[in-house]
């Protein structure tokens, strides 16, 4: 094979997760009666940024084959922490914003300690610290409220020469300060190579208990960039319970979309953004097409329920039926 | 290593055979319970009483219901995310069918749970013949389910109440003293146990919790089996639904919510293991009554919210860190 298809057979997913994307993102724009202009276009990024930073989180965990259902937790517990942090000029907003980030990642911390250190299935261990944040949002939020750097709030959430959303150039700039040279990195590849098979990156000596403990301490951080991209766009903080459940709920569907695979090892944060943007577009569509907003639940499960099952497609190529168990 | 091994089997063997038998993790579950009841007895002195134990009971009821499905699931290590709309949807379309005169109140029962039987055949459908993972697949029918149930009420919750059938189920009483809610727990959980230790479809289910390929080759049928399993695990969440709505005496939205995350919990903290193939009915049993009453003591502690979820999650670390621990890679 040619050095191309391997490139074209290891991004596959995260291909196939952008043209679910711009399919769908077409049908929108070509039904919006504004039509493709720089407001639809902002708003469509900054819905879709928030469930961005949470996919980009549940990516990295996935990868290592684990599966992480408190991100949207430590979203909401982040959001509520820079409701009071994110504050004052620019010093104290800068402050702020570090303690957002580092709040974010102990949380990562705790659930990777938990995992690789402590042992525990990630699925049981993450319900159990996700009850934990909740209860901590709750303790520093109990009623709705607060308030954030308004300025730099417009800022972000607006868009640069009032053509290219802001937020979505701060999406970009995450991928490749953070995420790109995670992903080149010895940790970062050791995080894959343990997702994949665990025993033969072992044997191989990669570090894999520091590769999979990166990934989640670097999970946090990204649920913790959602959490304070929410301030930003909601001015406040809210210990909304519902509100984490759907964040992580939604963060698994984009993870699938994206093409990440949930038995890790494949897959790229790239291709979860694609399939955020995507699942939030399904969303918008059903506003477009003036649907009644009942009809909006249904219509989203039956999409996902679609969507995942494309993946059973590859079935039809098995050839002996034992590779059907994994 | 195997020295370690040996000298425990050793000291094992010079127990007691009934000792011996015991599951460490269903004992460390049962050690747990007494414990709570001790430090709930400080806190109020009616904590011990026959009337409050009782109460307890029945509230644990439906969730053991619930754990009962959850667990059949665990044990082929998949798992059932639906549960919180599928619960939902089975009381609301049994108080719908009671709607319908005589034969709805007859039927209602029947058609609340056969239609959690319904999403259950989605689910294991979806995770046996087309090979998508469980955790994906129940995520999507919950979501369906949900968006079905929304568009019924038409987002709010609807004013039919519970039938008098299903409020007996619920809370009367067949036998003084001991309310139905418990008896028809104790009838799930006979049937369970009868489930696991007396027939091949029990045997079975270990089989490929262990290893689903190793039983594909000892000629099982396992792509059916793991659909039955989903079934019945669909139609008991929607029948603790019923039962549930029978408690509260009417359907509301997002009544199941509060079931999914403690169900496994409760099966976890039996000493089940996630991966599947390993756990016993009796510490799924312990830990739901685990679950309830911690709850039902941080309750009477008139805890906040938020200190309740805290402790909730810390406990239940605590508690998998004793004794749920994965086996060390090397």
């Amino acid at each position: 094979m040619k050095e191309w298809r391997y490139w074209l057979n290891e991004q596959r997913g995260t291909l196939m997760g952008l043209a679910i994307f711009i399919l769908m993102f077409a049908v929108y724009i070509f039904n919006h009666p504004a039509g493709f202009t720089p407001d639809v276009v902002q708003t469509a990024a900054n819905k879709g940024v928030l469930l961005a930073f949470v996919a980009m989180a549940q990516t990295l965990v996935v990868l290592t084959a684990g599966i992480d259902l408190s991100v949207g937790m430590i979203f909401v517990l982040t959001n509520c922490i820079a409701s009071y942090l994110v504050v004052g000029d620019t010093g104290e907003t800068t402050i702020g914003i570090i303690g957002v980030l580092l709040a974010g990642m102990l949380c990562g911390a705790v659930n990777g300690a938990l995992v690789i250190y402590g042992r525990l299935q990630p699925i049981v261990a993450t319900i159990a610290t996700s009850a934990i944040y909740f209860g901590l949002a709750l303790l520093i939020r109990p009623i709705p409220g607060g308030e954030v750097n308004e300025e730099l709030a417009d800022f972000l959430t607006g868009s640069l020469f009032d053509v290219v959303p802001t937020s979505l150039v701060l999406l970009l700039a995450v991928v490749i300060v953070i995420w790109i040279p995670f992903r080149k990195s010895v940790l970062g590849r050791a995080a894959y190579a343990s997702g994949s098979s665990e025993q033969a990156a072992y044997m191989s000596g990669m570090p894999i208990r520091r590769g999979k403990f990166a990934a989640y301490v670097l999970g946090g951080v990204f649920a913790g960039m959602g959490g304070l991209f929410l301030t930003f766009f909601t001015y406040t903080g809210e210990a909304a319970f519902q509100s984490g459940g759907s964040y992580t709920l939604w963060s698994i569907a984009a993870v699938v979309l994206g093409g990440v695979s949930l038995f890790g090892g494949r897959g790229s944060a790239i291709g979860a953004i694609f399939g955020a943007f995507a699942a939030r577009t399904t969303g918008d569509m059903l506003f477009v097409f003036d649907v009644d907003p009942l009809w909006q639940p249904l219509l989203q499960g039956v999409v996902l329920m679609i969507a995942v099952s494309i993946g059973a497609i590859g079935l039809l190529r098995v050839r002996n039926r034992l590779d059907w168990f994994q | 290593m195997s020295d370690m091994t040996e000298e425990r089997l050793q000291t094992a063997a010079r127990l007691p055979a009934f000792i011996r038998r015991i599951d460490p993790a269903v004992a460390t579950a049962f050690g747990c319970i007494i414990l709570l009841l001790i430090v709930g007895s400080l806190y109020s002195s009616n904590f011990l009483s026959p009337e409050y134990l009782i109460q307890q009971l029945k509230v644990a009821s439906f969730l053991g219901v619930v754990a009962a499905g959850m667990m059949l699931v665990i044990l082929l290590g998949h798992i059932d995310l639906s549960v919180p709309w599928v619960m939902t949807m089975g009381a609301m379309m049994a108080c719908a069918a009671a709607g319908f005169g005589v034969s709805g109140h007859i039927l209602a029962i029947p058609v609340g749970v056969l239609c959690g039987a319904f999403f259950g055949l989605i689910n294991g459908f979806g995770v046996a013949y087309m090979r998508i993972p469980s955790m994906i697949v129940t995520l999507a029918t919950n979501v369906v389910a949900q968006g079905l149930m929304v568009l019924y009420t038409g987002g709010f919750s609807p004013q039919d109440s519970a039938p008098p059938a299903i409020r007996w189920l619920a809370t009367g009483f067949i036998i003084p003293g001991l309310p139905n809610a418990v008896i028809v727990w104790a009838l799930v959980s006979a049937v369970m146990v009868f489930l696991y230790a007396r027939t091949s479809y029990g045997r079975a289910i270990y089989g490929i919790g262990n290893s689903e390929r190793a039983a594909y080759l000892s000629g099982m049928n396992t792509r059916r089996i793991v659909l039955i399993a989903f079934v019945i695990s669909g139609a008991l969440s929607a029948f603790a639904g019923v039962l549930v709505a029978g408690y509260a005496s009417k359907a509301a939205q997002s009544m199941g919510d509060a079931y999914l995350l403690p169900s496994i919990a409760a099966v976890v903290l039996g000493g089940t293991s996630i991966l599947g193939g390993k756990g016993s009915y009796l510490g799924t049993i312990a830990g739901v009554i685990l679950i309830t009453l911690l709850q039902s003591i941080l309750a009477v502690m008139q805890m906040p919210e938020a200190g309740r979820q805290i402790i909730y999650g810390v406990v239940i670390i605590g508690m998998l860190l004793l004794y749920g621990r994965t086996p060390a890679s090397r």
